[in-house]
């Protein structure tokens, strides 16, 4: 599914990613944790093809596609989905017109029919249910004025309704209560397939206890320095990454 | 009535130029250099239409600055329209050098009237330009009756090229009485359009207006409000989207002469190219307009290099206990929604039109008239799409 090879990138010349490798096979949740600073959410930024981030060497393919030859929403129509750790307010665009933009633009660029109005609605209502999120609210703006946990849980939906080949989960747990964590890891535990592969980007291990990665890495400078199963998590959690830092350097 | 004047030696040294406070960003003296002979009186009727042909509303057509069609024994309940003499003008000269030249050079000491009566009755205003390298003026009255809600839709519609179009318009609203106005401008890139309001309420009158520029060679649209205070209420807005080389310039100026007056203004621009766009709201809260309560917005997306964007929002507060606030923003598209869009599988060029589409967007949201805000919706979603 997904493999990255040898991957190092910059901004503004400081290397952030170096040299870092990674195999997600379809069907699995991978958890990436790593200390402040590892180059977390470089690597999901350098994924999904945001500008300022240079890739100065190695490869990234999804299902054999080199994907750092692909346009940001290019990507996003192959199936690439990034929850962002700071969604973006996007004022005067109602979340339900957003998505339904956004859901088209993908079929039009695989050459799909794009879905009609009820069938749209049917599909957000199901899901915005599940993640207990009032529908009215998907006649607002998108994440104007909305909470982090609304925030949050509205990328979980989004995900739901675009059926992404590959979500990268990047810090989905930050400035989440206890009761809005559950909500939202249920969620994506409910989108767990073989057809899926996910990679979790956590700084702390809390979020795991509630998706149970198949693996989890270690990324400390910019590349993976350590990768074993789920216990490894709880490690970094009693460990803490000092360990690692020596191994990076 | 052949006593229409285009523009003569002695005019052009009375054009507004630089040097004017108020339009130093719209210099005229500096652009016409030559007279322009009165452009010619159209021989054929002009065809129902405009860009809101499909309201069905009552039609007056002014071409090349004269009465071209109306609609004589047909009109809806609630309009009247006739030829009264028309007010002085000698008090335009000093503020208002353009309408001044309008009022004088327009024809005639008599002026079209549009009066609405009681009911919501609706009319549609089109001053239609068909000319080149000539000039013409236009003078019209507006007269809203106590208890009459009504609409004025006006549209500037320019053809052929390098013509002076310069309209005048008197809008009176009696006490208690509501127009919402509604300017949709599209001249040719050549042309210069001028284009001036002055509003006198009374009293518990309602004044709402929206204007939509789409640029030109220079395009001035320019609002005189007087406010009574006294319950009446007012909302000025305004959006410019040009391109190429396109100037647009939206002034107002409103005089809050009483107590408990209401302004609400709120004004978008969207520039590209080489394209300027100007943006000058001045409120002056006169001694004794006291519990005035004022606000004012511009914002601009400034989505290329080349292009400009002037803005000179002011406040003079001579009154005691009065709210006002004006916010001004001149700005890039936020590369972070943008990229946010683009990663849900959006492409780039339409997550730019939707997210500037949406900028605009909160104007147009503003228009009560629901078949013209549509009319609107449209006309900004097309000239969007265009700029690419």
């Amino acid at each position: 599914m997904l493999s990255i090879r040898n991957l190092s990138a910059t901004i503004d010349g400081k290397t952030i990613l170096n040299g870092l490798s990674l195999e997600l096979p379809a069907g699995e949740v991978h958890a990436i944790m790593g200390p402040n600073g590892a180059g977390k959410s470089t690597l999901s930024y350098v994924l999904t093809g945001r500008d300022g981030y240079e890739v100065t060497g190695g490869s990234v393919t999804l299902n054999g596609e080199d994907l750092l030859a692909l346009k940001p929403s290019e990507r996003a129509a192959r199936g690439v989905f990034l929850s962002f750790q700071y969604p973006t307010e996007i004022p005067g665009v109602p979340a339900l017109t957003f998505l339904r933009t956004a859901l088209n633009a993908q079929h039009r660029a695989r050459g799909e029919p794009e879905i009609a109005a009820p069938a749209f609605l049917k599909l957000v209502r199901e899901q915005a249910a599940a993640l207990k999120i009032d529908f009215e609210m998907l006649r607002r703006a998108l994440n104007v004025g909305f909470s982090g946990g609304e925030k949050k849980r509205m990328e979980i939906l989004q995900m739901a309704v675009l059926s992404p080949k590959l979500a990268i989960l990047d810090e989905t747990d930050s400035g989440l209560d206890i009761d809005a964590l559950r909500i939202v890891a249920e969620g994506v535990n409910a989108m767990r397939s073989p057809a899926r592969s996910t990679l979790v980007i956590t700084h702390y291990q809390r979020l795991l206890d509630y998706i149970v990665p198949d693996r989890v890495h270690v990324l400390v400078g910019g590349r993976i320095v350590a990768s074993g199963g789920p216990e490894l998590a709880h490690e970094l959690e009693r460990e803490g990454y000092d360990k690692y830092a020596a191994v990076a350097a | 009535m052949s006593l229409a004047q285009g523009l003569l030696a002695e005019d052009l040294a009375e054009l507004p130029s630089r040097r004017a406070e108020d339009w130093r960003w719209t210099d005229l003296r500096g652009l016409i250099r030559q007279p322009l002979p009165v452009s010619r009186q159209l021989g054929e009727t002009v065809q129902s239409g405009g860009p809101f042909a499909a309201l069905g509303a009552d039609e007056f057509v002014i071409a090349n600055g004269r009465l071209n069609w109306w609609p004589a024994d047909d009109l809806s309940g609630g309009l009247k329209f006739f030829q009264h003499q028309a007010p002085d003008a000698s008090r335009l000269a000093e503020r208002l050098p353009m309408a001044r030249l309008a009022a004088s050079h327009a024809g005639g000491p008599a002026a079209n009237i549009l009066e609405f009566g009681a009911g919501t009755p609706v009319a549609l205003v089109r001053f239609v330009s068909r000319a080149e390298t000539t000039a013409h003026h236009a003078r019209l009255g507006v007269v809203v009756k106590s208890g009459a809600r009504a609409t004025l839709l006006e549209s500037y519609e320019g053809a052929g090229g390098d013509y002076v179009s310069n309209v005048l318009l008197e809008i009176f609203l009696e006490a208690g009485a509501r127009l919402e106005r509604i300017v949709l401008l599209d001249d040719v890139a050549s042309g210069v359009s001028v284009s001036t309001a002055e509003v006198f309420l009374a009293p518990e009158a309602a004044y709402a207006q929206t204007v939509l520029a789409g640029g030109a060679k220079r395009q001035r649209i320019e609002t005189r409000l007087a406010h009574p205070g006294g319950g009446a209420s007012v909302r000025l807005d305004g959006v410019y989207l040009l391109n190429e080389q396109r100037q647009a310039d939206i002034t107002t100026v409103v005089t809050h002469e009483g107590v408990d007056g209401a302004t609400d203004q709120l004004t978008k621009g969207v520039v590209t190219d080489q394209a300027r766009g100007v943006f000058q709201g001045r409120i002056v809260v006169q001694p004794g307009a006291d519990r005035t309560d004022a606000r004012m917005g511009h914002h601009a997306l400034i989505l290329s290099d080349r292009a400009e964007v002037d803005a000179k929002p002011e406040l003079e507060i001579f009154a005691d206990d009065v709210a006002c606030a004006h916010g001004n923003t001149v700005g890039a598209l936020d590369e972070e929604a943008l990229f946010y869009a683009e990663q849900r599988g959006i492409p780039e060029a339409d997550a730019r039109a939707m997210l500037t589409e949406a900028f605009v967007g909160e104007v147009v949201d503003r228009i009560a008239h629901e078949g013209a805000r549509e009319v609107v919706r449209a006309w900004v979603a097309g000239r969007l799409g265009g700029q690419g």
